[in-house]
This record gives C-alpha cells, structure tokens and sequence, in this order.
C-alpha cells in the first residue's frame, strides 16, 4: 500500500481498540520474568559456551604483540578469536568503526579479542590474562581544540544540507534592534539502557542463527551477513524482547559479531553479553556538541534573524549530531541560516541517542528563546507563540500538515499555572530553596519508514500478526495488536503479535519515534489485504464490508468472521510506503514543557518540583504505553539537564565515568509528579493511522525548560550542560 | 572473577589466623562492595573467610552509657535501632543518606568502614592506580577529579573515602574493636583507623594483616543537635560531592566532620573549636593546606556552604 493521499476515513476511526488505554499485552511475561531477553534464550540451544570481550586499554595506537598463552591455558577456554584469526570481515553500512579492532586501535574499548570457555566466570578470568603490548599514538580527544580544524560534513546528519541560508542573515541581524549571541556546549551521552548489548549465536549447516538485543532487525541483519561475508538469507536474527534501546542498539554491535565468530571457532553456541562498564566506550554515544545561536528581533518581538551553527566531533566517516534540525522548523523569521561543522577525532563513536539533533539543540535553542524573551521584556510562551509559523520557515509555501505548537503553550501554561511565576529571577522564596519555573517549546519531526507485516486468520477467529518490529519497552506489541484488533473487529485478546524475527515481514523497525506510526500501517495494509480475502471468500462486496464483533457484515447480510478461515488459514502481507505527502506538508510533533525546580540556596543542589508536558503528536494510538513513554522521556531529560554527562579524560582519550554509579541517571527520587496531556488530534496527511511519533517528543525541550527554571530561581544563567552546582555556586546568595 | 576457595569462619581469632596463613585471604561480611570489585579484578582473594557466622551481630549498651555495635550488624539495623535514633541521630541520618534500601540490608558496620574509594581510575583496570596496583602511578591526579580529594591527598593519590557512615562515627569520637590472629583485642579510636596515601595509598587503614574487626563502640551520648548534611547531583543513591556530620550544642560549640574530601573523614579539633563563630571560620581551619584540582575546588566553597546550612538549621529547631 502506497499512502500518498491524505487518509480520509477509515476503520481505525472507529476508536474501538485503537486510542483507548490498555496494558501492554506483553506485560504479564516481563513481570513474570518469562520474556527471555538475548541473554535468555537458555532452552534454544545446547551446550552454550560464554564469550568475555577484551577492550582496547588505550583509545589510539597500534597492537604490536597480543600474548594469548596464558589465557588459552586457563581453565575452561575453548576458543578465542582475535583480528589475527577471524578472516576477513567486511564493514556494515551502519557502522563507522570496525567492530572487532587489531592491530590498529581506532577508540579506547574497542573489542580486540573474545575469550571463549565453558562458564561465563572462566570467560571472564581467562580474557583478564590477554597480554596486549601496545605502540601508543598521539589522539584527536578535545572538541574546542579541534574546532579550527572541523569540515563541512556531507548533510546535516538527518539526510538535510549542512549549511542553509534563506533571506540575509548577517544583514537582517545586525540591523535587529534586540540580539542575542550565545554559545551552549551538550557533553557526550550515554543511552544507558538497563539492559547491556547481548548476543548470543549458533551455527548449523553454515546458517547462522543469532539471538540478539536490537532494535532495527533487517538492518543489522545486513550489516552482520556484510561483515561476515554471508548471503543474509543464511542469517536469521531475534530480538523478541529488549531491555532498553534508545539507539544504543540501532546497528550491529561488537556483541553479535563476537558471538557469531566466537560460535564459528569453538564449533558451539556462544553467547556474549557486554559488562557494563564496556558499553559507553565500546558502543555509540550522543556526541558533544557546542553550539552558537544568534537570534535578532524587532522590539515588539517577531524574530527577523536566525542563526543556528552547531559542531560536534566523530570518528573518521562518522556523522553529525543534526542538533540544527529543529531550528530550520521552529520560529518564523524572513532571514535565517544554519550551519553543521564536524570535526574528525579518535573518541569513541558518536551516533543516534533518542531524539538525536532535536535532544541537544533544543537544550540550546531553547535557552536561547528564554534569553531573547528577557531582553525583549516578553513573556517566554507569548514570545514562542508570537513567533510560531504554520509553513515551513524556509518554504513559505509549505504548509505543516498539523500544527498545534501555541495552544500545546497556552493550555499547558493554564494547566501549569504559569502566571504565578514571577518574571523577575531570584524573587520567589520557600525556606532556605529558591523557587523558579520555566518553559520550552517541544519539537521533533516526524519520520515515516516503510513497514511490512503478514496477518493470518485462523479457523478459530483468532489472528496472528508477525512483523520483524521491535518492542524496545515502548509498547509495540499492544499497539499493533491494537491496530488489527481494531480492523478486523476482534477483542485484543484474540490477537497475538509475534515481532522481532527476521523470519517475519521486514518493518520500520524502532527508532527516531518512527516505529509505532510506521508499524501499525503496515499492519493496517496487511489487515486491508486480509479484509479483501475474508470478503472475498465469503462472497461479500469489499467496498461496503464492516467488520466488528468478531462478525462481518454488509447491507443485510451477516457472517462471523471464523466462516472465513473455516477451509484453511488466510494470510495476507503487505507493506506500507510512502508517498510525496512529507515534501508537500512538514510532518513534525510538538508540545511544551514546564518545569518548576527549586534550588538549595546553600548548597546549590537542584530538584524538580512539577512536570508538565503538553502533546500533539497526531493520534495517540494508546495512551496509557504514550504517556508511559512522555514521562520516561522526561525523566531522560531530566537526567540530561541536571546530571547525565560522559566526562572526558582529554589526556587518554576515553569515558572515565563508564559505569552506573559514575555516569548518574535520575532515580525515583528526582523525579516529582509528572503530568502529561495529549492534544486530542488525527493527523490524515500523515498516515492511515493518523498517528506520528511520540517517544522521542517527551525528551525534545525538557533539558532546557529545567535550565530555564533554574534561571528564574537564581538568576544564574549556565548555558554548559549538565547544570551542576559547581557550576553555579559562586553567583547564588552569601550565607555565611 | 578468579577461581577462589571459601569457608566460614568458626571463631574471630580463628578467622584472624587464617587470614593471616593463607596467602591471599580476604575476609567477606556482606560482599556489597567486595563481590563488585572481584567481578571487574580489582580484588582477586584467592580464598574467603566468611565471617557472617561470628555472632558480631547485636547493638549492647556500654557500661559508661554508650552503645557497642558489633562488627555485623547490617546498616538497616543500625540506622533504625531505637537508642541511635535517640542519641546518635547523625549515624542514622548518614546511614540513610548512603547506598540503597537494599544495599543497606546487606552492608555490615565494618564492612563500611573498610569499603574502598570509588575514584574511576581504580575501577579501570588499564589505568594506572597507585591503590590498585602500587607503583603503577595515578591516572587520577591531571585527570577527571570532580569527585576526588581536595585535602590530606598526596602525589601517589587523590582518592576519597566513599563512607557516609564513617564520617558520623568520626564526628562521634567512635572505637574500632579487633581481634588478631593470636586473639588479642584491641581498641583503635576511629581517628586514627583510616589513613591518609602518602606513598603507600593502598594501605587504607592501620590494621595489621589478618586484624578482624569485632566492634565498633560509641561513647555514651553527646546530646546535641545532630544532623547529616550530603549533597549530591542527584537526590538518592550518589556518592557524595561533599558531605557535613555534625553536632551542635544548643550553646553553639560542637563537632564536625567533612566526608568526600579526603582519603578519610575529615575532622580537625582546631576547626571544631571554631563552630561559635561560623562556617566560615571552621572551614577556614578545616581546609588549611587543602590542595584542590581545578575541577574539584568547588568542593570547599560547597563544604562552607553545608556547614552554613546544618548550623542554620540547628539554630532554628
């Protein structure tokens, strides 16, 4: 099925199953511990051996000599597989870096060898006594330094130009009579999934079976068969349950290639999980950015210059964080450029975190319009709603296909009470903390991935839905239930969702919050298909068919829908695309966030106080897995805003902080009541679900509402994330 | 994790003994930090000497008024014990500013004491660490410092003590009781059981080899307001940036000990001296001769700025 027309109406709109709150159907197995992750899968295969994985101890140099007697004479070691006995392999398309290193080094904690034995503890303690002996070379490890140096990258880092100009900027700014020059610095991120990149790996025949931790299946099924050498069709990947994603898990890792190389050496299954202090330097990260904006405006307050100009470093052909994304979309204003810089650096990878470019910009971006609404002596949310714009800035002729950005503003600042804040920093008091609120607009666009499913309806009305989608915690099993539950006029418990197989129809996958509107289409094209057949069979006209209650029905004829299957199975398979629709209407989210902390006006510590965001993301396919995945994403950006932040060692080269105890996340504690409204919205121009993407919309602007609110407490200003105390204590009130 | 041998132990100074016979002996209480750091190699016991059995398990009162812990008792118990809360209520408070729920449930009194730095570059084993591998140097020092020493660290280690516990026990003039491996016990004031680094950082404390903590004793009740202060960049479950233990009496002398900022708990009898005058005054003494990174020198400004805080707070109840 191609959507390239709006939607009109369709059976969805009926709102039966779709739109309504459900459990997630899965959530019975996870609370009973019976979804086995990657790690788990102990009864599909016999006789597993366990992989530990040697990571690089430097982050630039060669290897001049691996020493590997002691740990082949170890107890229980089986195998190992080094860059010296793993044959030629090739490079996914998705990766930048080679995933197993030797003898060159490119980053520090990059897999150089697998240890392989019969208990996981032998693994361990055999890899421990690998002796590398390395030739260590100069590194490219700090950012500024590397700022003169930085090119121009190839595209903005989501497929869009690196440097944009509409109008004349530099004119238009310097003729502005308010302006604003800022520079706003993000660290490195970790995605910081609960569950560590795990695989594990079996050879039969020369197919090779892996069990896995991903969130993209056909993805890293290709990338594994490029890397292995391998036709794909020999390569069957599953990833039924996930522990966790957030891109950390996009694209084949060191987990699944050591595992199959491991399983291939020892002629056994192996299975290899990465201890956690492995994964920030081993696997991808959100790269640090620094970021200038420059902002001019009339004094009545309509933007007439706009400039966004962003940099951040990678691996040699790694990519840019788009951290500019949003500001091409976001405010109106006749002259604007943007422009991306990436600087080539020997750190590890930096790639796609939730929400990447929209994340980091709008923690700047939106500090910024906090900053120009100060000196303009405008409120912060009529200054945003001032300057909202319902076409595409830099194509006035393109209209946004939905548009709610101002009332996500006004209702959420009625709902929040936003006219108790004092606009004067530092004036509200409650005991020994200063008090302060503060606001940032939400966007993220919305991508569209082509999608397939197969549906099959059984004898009994039930029907089984298989997708190679993925279920990163997010709620895709339900949702998709819920879409063809909803189609073929079926109760949720009649339908069962099987995803995460390569076996199965490939899907968009999960990522950049295209999964839910993505996979529930194709889902929806598949139930179309299998509407057709049940219509057929059953001698009904499939234009004016209804089905509902398990019956279907037209004009005045009636039949239960199990009559359909009643001579066998119907399968039916399809696939949605996409048409032009995302070239005619700029298809993105939006929302608010307001924040309210209060900061220890001793010690300078920071603790939120109320949340608030306020969404219109098209529609909400469930709004109890929605809401499950706004107050997860601000709980994110919370973490990003006070705490979350890879430190750097600039001599080494590498991630100090690379476990959980050092690189902080929030916990229960930080986290206040949390509300969450979504605007009531179907969005036709977008899919037949009327739905976009929401899991990564929570996380967009949250950073910044805190910094704001910060602002307004003490009227420090930190435009260097994470917003710690050090930072800050020297400007907050003497107390002595 | 290497291959280790395990047993319990029958007796303390049978525990001592075989601590000291069997090379490369360690002895394991809750495990909460020991487990951790076999798990990444940092400590490779190659046998265990499980102490849980020994009884050590009850909080007695003293003869002269104060209250003997023993060497077992979990930090759950500790901290909710009736007699702590009613006069100790800066161990209580420390207790509950530390770990988890459920870490606390395991974590043993001396086990605390002796739980070792969390610096980074202990906990990566490419890294040179004086206290991981003596001799190897300090990645530490020129490098990511934000949470290490600003005072009493030397040119072979900036690490901290991680206790929030040990802080409150120096504030309260504490005892270490132990036993050796010929059975005798001794008593250590609490100031003089953790070390500085100097050289040798990977001696943390003046235990002899095979010395078992038995006890920790508390002098009989200072009365006083006590109170914990830890601050942290998150709310729960941090280390702390810096922490304040204090006691103040309602004429406004008292006691304070700083954690997070040295290779122990940091308490200075000159700085107490100065608590009538303020904050300021007291972490001018406390700080003399403190030599910060320049990501860490907020520590002391912050460490006033605590201080500042419990005395307000212990002026207004």
């Amino acid at each position: 099925m191609k959507f390239d027309t709006p939607a009109g109406t369709n059976p969805i709109d009926q709102m039966k199953v779709v739109g309504k709150a459900h459990n997630r159907i899965d959530g019975a197995l996870k609370t009973a511990g019976m979804a086995p992750y990657a790690y788990e899968h102990h009864d599909a295969v016999n006789n597993a051996a366990y992989g530990s994985i040697v990571g690089a101890g430097i982050a630039k140099g060669r290897i001049r000599a691996m020493d590997l007697s002691a740990a082949r004479r170890a107890p229980g070691v089986v195998a190992i597989v080094t860059a010296e006995n793993a044959g030629t392999l090739g490079k996914g398309m998705f990766n930048t870096v080679k995933l197993l290193g030797g003898p060159e080094v490119d980053h520090y904690h990059q897999a150089i060898a697998l240890v392989v034995a019969e208990t996981f503890e032998q693994a361990r303690a055999a890899a421990s006594l690998v002796k590398v002996d390395y030739a260590e070379s100069e590194g490219r490890f700090d950012l500024k330094a590397e700022q003169s140096r930085a090119i121009v990258p190839e595209n903005d880092g989501a497929g869009g130009r690196p440097d944009t100009d509409t109008g004349d900027f530099a004119a238009a700014f310097q003729a502005s009579p308010v302006t604003l020059d800022a520079t706003y610095t993000t660290p490195a991120q970790s995605h910081a999934a609960m569950e560590p990149h795990a695989s594990m790996a079996a050879w039969q025949d020369g197919k090779l079976t892996v069990w896995t931790s991903n969130q993209m299946i056909d993805w890293t099924r290709t990338d594994l068969a490029t890397t292995l050498g391998m036709q794909k069709e020999d390569i069957r990947l599953l990833s039924p349950f996930i522990g966790g994603g957030f891109g950390g898990k996009l694209f084949l890792r060191a987990d699944a290639v050591l595992a199959a190389l491991g399983a291939r050496e020892a002629r056994r299954p192996v299975k290899v999980a990465m201890p956690r202090p492995l994964v920030p330097n081993n696997t991808t990260h959100r790269p640090a950015t620094i970021q200038r904006i420059r902002i001019g405006a009339s004094r009545d307050g309509k933007i007439t210059a706009f400039g966004h100009e962003t940099l951040n470093g990678n691996q040699p052909g790694g990519s840019m964080e788009p951290a500019v994304v949003q500001s091409r979309f976001l405010y109106a204003g006749a002259n604007r450029m943007t422009r991306n810089r990436l600087a080539v650096m020997d750190l590890p990878e930096g790639n796609a975190m939730r929400a990447p470019g929209e994340a980091p910009g709008l923690m700047a971006l939106e500090v910024a319009m906090d900053e120009m609404a100060e000196k303009l002596g405008i409120d912060p949310v009529e200054f945003r709603i001032l300057n909202d714009t319902q076409v595409d800035p830099e194509h006035p002729d393109r209209p946004f296909s939905l548009r709610q950005l101002a009332r996500c503003l006004r209702d959420g600042a009625e709902r929040f009470g936003w006219n108790r804040r004092n606009a004067t920093p530092a004036s509200v008091r409650d005991g020994r903390w200063l008090v302060g609120m503060g606001v940032a607009a939400a966007f993220r666009n919305n991508l569209n991935l082509p999608s397939g499913a197969r549906v099959r309806l059984r004898g009994d009305g039930t029907l089984i839905v298989e997708t190679d989608m993925t279920d990163i915690g997010t709620g895709s099993y339900t949702i998709i239930a819920q879409t063809a539950a909803e189609m073929l006029g079926l109760r949720l418990d009649q339908v069962t969702v099987r995803l995460g197989d390569s076996a199965y129809p490939v899907s968009a996958g999960s990522g950049g919050q295209f999964g839910a509107n993505s996979a529930t289409s194709g889902v929806y094209a598949a139930c179309v298909k299998l509407r057709e057949q049940v219509a057929q069979r059953l001698g009904f006209n499939a234009s004016d068919t209804v089905f509902a209650d398990g019956e279907v029905r037209a004009g005045n004829r009636v039949a239960r829908l199990r009559d359909g299957a009643q001579e066998g199975e119907i399968v039916a398979e399809d696939r949605i695309e996409w048409g032009d629709l995302s070239r005619t209407y700029q298809q993105s989210t939006f929302g608010a966030h307001f924040v309210e902390v209060a900061v220890d006006s001793f010690t300078g510590e920071t603790r939120v106080r109320r949340m608030l965001a306020v969404c219109a993301a098209g529609r909400i396919l469930n709004p109890q897995t929605a809401r499950s995945q706004v107050i997860g994403a601000m709980t994110m950006g919370v973490g990003g805003a006070l705490m979350e932040e890879l430190a750097l060692d600039h001599r080494r080269g590498f991630f100090v902080n690379h476990d959980l105890a050092g690189y902080e996340v929030p916990v229960h504690a930080d986290i206040p009541h949390q509300d969450v409204i979504f605007l009531d919205e179907a969005d036709e121009k977008v899919s037949p679900m009327k739905a976009k993407g929401i899991g990564e919309l929570g996380l967009c602007g949250v950073g910044a509402a805190v910094a704001n609110a910060v602002y307004n407490a003490t009227g420090v200003r930190i435009r260097d994330y994470p917003v710690t105390l050090d930072k800050y204590l020297d400007r907050l009130p003497a107390v002595s | 994790m290497k291959s280790f041998t395990y047993e319990r132990a029958t007796s303390a100074p049978d525990a001592a003994s075989k601590a000291v016979s069997i090379p490369g002996a360690k002895f394991i209480a809750g495990g909460t930090n020991l487990l951790d750091l076999m798990k990444l190699e940092i400590e490779a016991p190659r046998h265990l000497i499980d102490v849980n059995g020994l009884g050590f398990d009850k909080i007695e009162d003293t003869a002269d008024g104060g209250l003997r812990i023993g060497a077992l008792v979990n930090n759950t118990a500790l901290a909710a014990d009736a007699r702590v809360r009613r006069s100790y209520g800066v161990l209580s408070r420390a207790l509950l500013a530390g770990a988890s729920g459920q870490l606390r449930n395991k974590a043993t009194t001396a086990g605390n004491l002796l739980q070792r730095t969390r610096c980074p570059y202990f906990y990566d084993t490419n890294q040179p660490c004086n206290k991981r591998q003596p001799g190897s140097g300090c990645a530490a020092i020129g490098g990511f410092s934000r949470q290490l020493a600003v005072i009493g660290s030397s040119e072979a280690c900036i690490a901290t003590h991680p206790s929030d516990m040990a802080v409150a026990m120096r504030v309260l003039d504490a005892t270490v009781e132990t036993v050796n491996a010929q059975g005798q016990a001794r008593n250590i004031p609490i100031a003089e059981f953790h070390r500085l680094p100097e050289a040798t950082p990977h001696i943390e404390t003046t235990l002899a080899p095979g010395e078992l903590i038995t006890a920790v004793t508390l002098p009989a009740p200072a009365g006083g307001q006590h109170l914990y202060r830890k601050v942290r960049d998150r709310a729960s479950y941090a280390f702390a940036l810096i922490s304040v233990a204090a006691v103040i009496q309602p004429d406004g002398t008292g006691r304070v000990a700083v954690g997070g900022v040295a290779h122990k708990p940091w308490r200075i009898d000159e700085a107490d001296a100065q608590l009538p005058r303020g904050a300021k005054a007291v972490a001018e003494r406390l700080f003399t001769g403190a030599r910060p990174t320049p990501e860490n020198g907020f520590k002391v400004p912050l460490a006033e700025r605590a201080l500042a805080s419990v005395i307000h707070e212990a002026r207004a109840s």
